[in-house]
C-alpha cells in the first residue's frame, strides 16, 4: 500500500472534540498524523483534495442485523457491506439474532467467514443464552476467544433474574461485555406504540414508558450485584435517565445507546399507520426525544446507532400492530444525524463521539480516532448537501426506511477502510 | 490427651493440636491397615450406626470398614427406605435411634446443619460424614494426612483448590483446616462457582487457572456436579475443561513436585485429564482413599475414648 495525503479537509476529531481545517496523512492503511490544510505531500504520496469537506473517522454502527444465516433474502454480508460503505460506516457490529442465532463457536466461525464478503470491517456479537431462550448461557469463553465483541439476546429479555445474574457473573470473570435490552417484558408485551393520547386515538396496542425504566432498574440492580461490564442497547425515555445517571455516578461499568430513529422521529411520525415507523422500542413523544438528544450532548447516552433491521416488503405490508418492527439504517445514519447537527444543537465532534469513538472504545476496537496509529477508516462527507431520499436507491436488499421521500442533508463522498477506498468516485 | 471434642461435626471446632493428635493416631492405623491381620479392639462392645440420608458408596464403606477393623458392631441404616419416607421428622428419627443406645453415629445429610441438629438430640458421639454445603470433616482430615505424608509437613504450603467451590463441603472443610495449619490457600474457578464473600475468607482468588496454579505445592481438584454443567453455572463441559480442567500443560505451571488430589468420584475429561489422575508420580488420589479409612478409624477411636471417659465420670458421680 502507499501513502495518501487528505489535503484541505475539515477534520472532525471526536477524541479531541475539535472541528478544524487540516490535512491527514495515511501510510500503509494507518493514520500517520495530521497537519495544516495545505501541508506539503511527502515524496511519492497520492493527494486527495477534500475541498474543505468534512473528514471524520468512519462510523462504527453497533447493532446491525444481517440476514445471514437464515434470511439472506433480506440482507447478506455483501449487500450490508455495500450499504455500509455508501453510508460512511466502516465498522459494522453485527447482531446475533439471526436464524439460527450466533450462539456457538461454530456458528460464529461461519459468520466470520461469510463476513469476508463485505468491503467494510465486520465484528460480531454473540447471543448470551443458547437459542436466545433465556435458559442456558452460551460458551462465553470460547466465543470471546473467537472474537465475539459482546453478548446479547437482542430484544428478548432474559426473564429469569437468577440466570441473568449467573451469566453476568460468568461474563465478569472473562471480562466480557453484556448488552441488555432494558424492558419489562410482560408490561410491554404486544405493544407497538408508547401509551398516551396518540396511541389511544389510533387504537394501537401500547406500553407505558415505565416498562423501559422498570427493565433498566432491574438490570442495573443485577449489574451492581455482579459488577459486570454492561451496555443498554437502547435507552429511549426521559424517565429512565435518572437511574442511568445514578448507576454511572455510583461507579458501575455501564454505558447506553439509542437508535438514530428515536433521536430524529417521534410517535406522531407514525401518522396514518405507516409501518416503516414501527420500532422496538416504539417511537416516543417529542418530550422524550428532546430529552434523549440532550442526554447525548451531555454524554449520558454514549452511543448512537442505526439498529439496521432489514425487513422484506411483505413483513411491512400489514396492519401496523402486525407489521415487523425495525428499519434499515446503514445509509441513512449519517444524513439523519445531520438533522441533529443542523437543527438539534449537536456538533459534529459530539455526534462522532457517539457514532464512532464511543462504540469503538466500548468494544475494544482501535477505530473511531484520527490520531496517529489508528486505522485509516475514514469518511469524507458534505454535511450540507441536500437531497430527497428515494428508498429504491438504497443498496440494502431491503428498502424499509422511514426516511423515504424525506428531505435530508449530508452526503457521503468517499469511504476508506484501512486506507483503501471502498466507496466514492476518485476525484 | 489433646483431643477433647465430643462430636466431630466440623473442622471449625477443632484446635490445631486436636488435628495433629488425630493425624498422628491415623498414622498408626495406616500401619495397621497394611498388615495382613487388620484388627484392633479399640471399639469392642461399642455400636456404630451409619446413617446416610444421601447416597454414598465410598464414604459409607470407608466408615463401615473403619468401624469393623476397630471391632465395633456396625450397622448401616438404609435411610432411603426407612421411616423418613413415611414422613418422620429428622428429630423423631434421632430419638428413635437414640433409644437403641448406639455409641457412635455417622451421619450424612443433604441439608447444611442437619447433623448439628441431630447431635443435640442424642447421647452418643456423632461424626458428620457430610452435611449439605457445610462441612465434611473426615475428608479434610484425610486430605491433610495425605498432604503431610507426601510433602513431609502440613504448614507453609501453597494449596490450590480448583472447581466448584461454592457448592462443595469438601472445599469448605479443607479451607478451614488448611487455614488453621497456616497454609497459603488459592481458590480457582469460574466466578459462578465461587462462594459469595470468598474475598473475605483470607484466601487468594483466581479466575485464571494458569495464574492460580503457578508455584502451587498441592493441586486439589473438586468434582463438578452433573447438574451444574449445562448452562446454569457454566456454559458447557468442553468450555469448563478448556479453562478449568487440569491437564499436563496447566499442571506444568505448578511446583515441579506438586501433588494432585481429588476427593472422587472423578469426571475424567471434565475437571481432570485421565492421564494425570493415573500418573503415580503426581496423583495421590488412591492414597487419599487409603488415608480415608485410617483417618476415620482415628476419629472413631478418639471419640470413643472421650465417650467412655465421659460415661465413666458420670457413673462416678462427677460433674461433667
Amino acid at each position: 500500500m502507499t501513502t495518501t495525503l487528505f489535503a484541505n479537509a475539515r477534520l472532525i476529531d471526536p477524541e479531541a472534540q475539535t472541528d478544524t481545517p487540516g490535512s491527514l496523512l495515511v501510510r500503509e492503511g494507518v493514520i500517520a498524523g495530521t497537519g495544516a490544510p495545505d501541508e506539503a505531500a511527502p515524496e511519492g504520496a497520492a493527494v486527495i483534495d477534500c475541498q474543505g469537506r468534512a473528514l471524520a473517522p468512519g462510523l462504527v454502527d453497533w447493532g446491525v442485523k444481517i440476514g445471514e444465516p437464515g434470511e439472506r433474502h433480506k440482507e447478506s454480508f455483501r449487500s450490508a457491506g455495500l450499504a455500509a460503505a455508501a453510508g460512511g460506516v466502516t465498522t459494522v457490529i453485527a447482531r446475533p439474532d439471526t436464524a439460527p442465532p450466533i450462539d456457538t463457536p461454530e456458528s460464529l466461525e461461519f459468520v466470520t467467514r461469510r463476513a469476508s464478503d463485505a468491503p467494510v470491517n465486520i465484528r460480531h456479537m454473540a447471543a448470551l443464552t443458547k437459542a436466545r431462550e433465556g435458559r442456558e448461557m452460551v460458551e462465553i469463553g470460547f466465543l470471546t476467544d473467537l472474537g465475539a465483541v459482546a453478548f446479547s439476546d437482542g430484544v428478548r429479555v432474559i426473564r429469569d433474574a437468577k440466570l441473568l445474574a449467573r451469566c453476568m457473573t460468568y461474563a465478569r470473570g472473562l471480562d466480557a461485555l453484556i448488552v441488555g435490552h432494558p424492558q419489562e417484558p410482560d408490561l410491554s408485551k404486544g405493544a407497538a406504540a408508547t401509551s398516551g393520547k396518540f396511541a389511544s386515538l389510533y387504537g394501537i396496542p401500547a406500553a407505558s414508558p415505565v416498562a423501559e425504566s422498570m427493565g433498566l432498574d432491574r438490570d442495573l440492580a443485577l449489574v451492581a450485584m455482579t459488577r459486570c461490564r454492561w451496555h443498554a442497547d437502547q435507552v429511549t425515555t426521559a424517565g429512565a435517565l435518572p437511574a442511568l445517571r445514578r448507576a454511572r455516578e455510583g461507579g458501575l461499568d455501564v454505558t447506553a445507546g439509542i437508535s438514530i430513529h428515536h433521536l430524529t422521529l417521534n410517535e406522531f411520525d407514525v401518522g396514518d399507520y405507516r409501518t416503516f415507523f414501527r420500532f422496538t422500542p416504539p417511537l416516543r413523544p417529542e418530550d422524550d426525544r428532546q430529552a434523549m438528544v440532550q442526554a447525548v450532548a451531555e454524554g449520558l447516552i454514549d452511543v448512537i446507532a442505526s439498529f439496521h433491521t432489514p425487513q422484506d416488503e411483505e413483513s411491512k405490508r400489514l396492519p401496523f400492530e402486525a407489521a415487523a418492527p425495525g428499519a434499515v439504517g446503514l445509509q441513512t445514519l449519517l444524513p439523519a444525524a445531520m438533522r441533529l447537527y443542523h437543527q438539534g444543537g449537536l456538533s459534529l465532534p459530539q455526534l462522532w463521539r457517539a457514532m464512532s469513538l464511543n462504540p469503538a472504545k466500548r468494544l475494544g476496537l482501535p477505530a473511531g480516532r484520527l490520531s496517529a496509529g489508528a486505522p485509516a477508516d475514514l469518511v469524507l462527507f458534505d454535511p450540507d448537501a441536500p437531497f430527497v431520499l428515494d428508498r429504491f436507491t438504497l443498496l440494502s436488499k431491503s428498502k424499509n426506511t422511514p426516511f423515504d421521500g424525506a428531505r435530508l442533508e449530508g452526503r457521503v463522498l468517499g469511504t476508506w477502510v484501512a486506507g483503501k477506498r471502498v466507496f466514492g468516485e476518485r476525484p | 490427651m489433646s483431643f477433647r471434642a465430643r462430636h466431630l461435626l466440623g473442622i471449625d471446632h477443632l484446635a490445631p493440636s486436636e488435628i495433629v493428635t488425630l493425624l498422628d493416631l491415623a498414622e498408626d492405623y495406616v500401619a495397621l491397615n497394611r498388615r495382613t491381620v487388620k484388627h484392633s479392639d479399640a471399639l469392642a462392645g461399642l455400636t456404630q450406626i451409619n446413617m446416610f440420608f444421601e447416597n454414598s458408596t465410598r464414604t459409607q464403606s470407608s466408615f463401615e470398614l473403619a468401624g469393623k477393623r476397630l471391632g465395633a458392631d456396625v450397622m448401616n441404616m438404609a435411610v432411603a427406605h426407612s421411616s423418613v419416607k413415611k414422613g418422620e421428622t429428622l428429630i423423631d428419627t434421632a430419638l428413635t435411634l437414640n433409644a437403641m443406645q448406639p455409641d457412635l453415629l455417622v451421619v450424612r445429610h443433604p441439608h447444611s446443619g442437619a447433623v448439628n441438629l441431630l447431635a443435640e438430640k442424642v447421647n452418643c458421639a456423632v461424626i458428620n460424614a457430610g452435611d449439605g454445603r457445610h462441612e465434611h470433616p473426615t475428608q479434610a482430615l484425610l486430605d491433610a494426612l495425605t498432604i503431610r505424608r507426601a510433602k513431609g509437613r502440613l504448614q507453609r504450603l501453597t494449596v490450590a483448590i480448583c472447581g466448584d467451590i461454592a457448592h462443595s463441603r469438601v472445599a469448605r472443610s479443607n479451607l478451614i483446616l488448611l487455614g488453621k495449619m497456616e497454609n497459603r490457600i488459592r481458590l480457582i474457578g469460574p466466578a459462578t462457582l465461587m462462594p459469595a464473600g470468598a474475598s473475605e475468607m483470607g484466601v487468594e482468588l483466581f479466575e485464571d487457572m494458569r495464574e492460580g496454579l503457578k508455584g502451587a505445592d498441592v493441586v486439589m481438584m473438586l468434582r463438578l456436579q452433573r447438574e451444574r454443567m449445562d448452562g446454569g453455572f457454566i456454559p458447557s463441559e468442553r468450555e469448563y475443561y478448556h479453562r478449568w480442567g487440569l491437564d499436563a500443560e496447566k499442571l506444568a505451571l505448578a511446583a515441579p513436585d506438586a501433588i494432585v488430589m481429588h476427593p472422587g468420584p472423578m469426571n475424567r475429561g471434565v475437571e481432570i485429564d485421565g492421564t494425570i489422575a493415573d500418573d503415580i508420580n503426581r496423583s495421590v488420589i488412591q492414597d487419599q482413599v487409603e488415608m480415608g479409612v485410617a483417618v476415620r478409624m482415628a476419629a472413631l477411636d478418639l471419640l470413643a475414648r472421650n465417650l467412655r471417659a465421659e460415661r465413666g465420670r458420670a457413673a462416678a458421680g462427677v460433674m461433667v
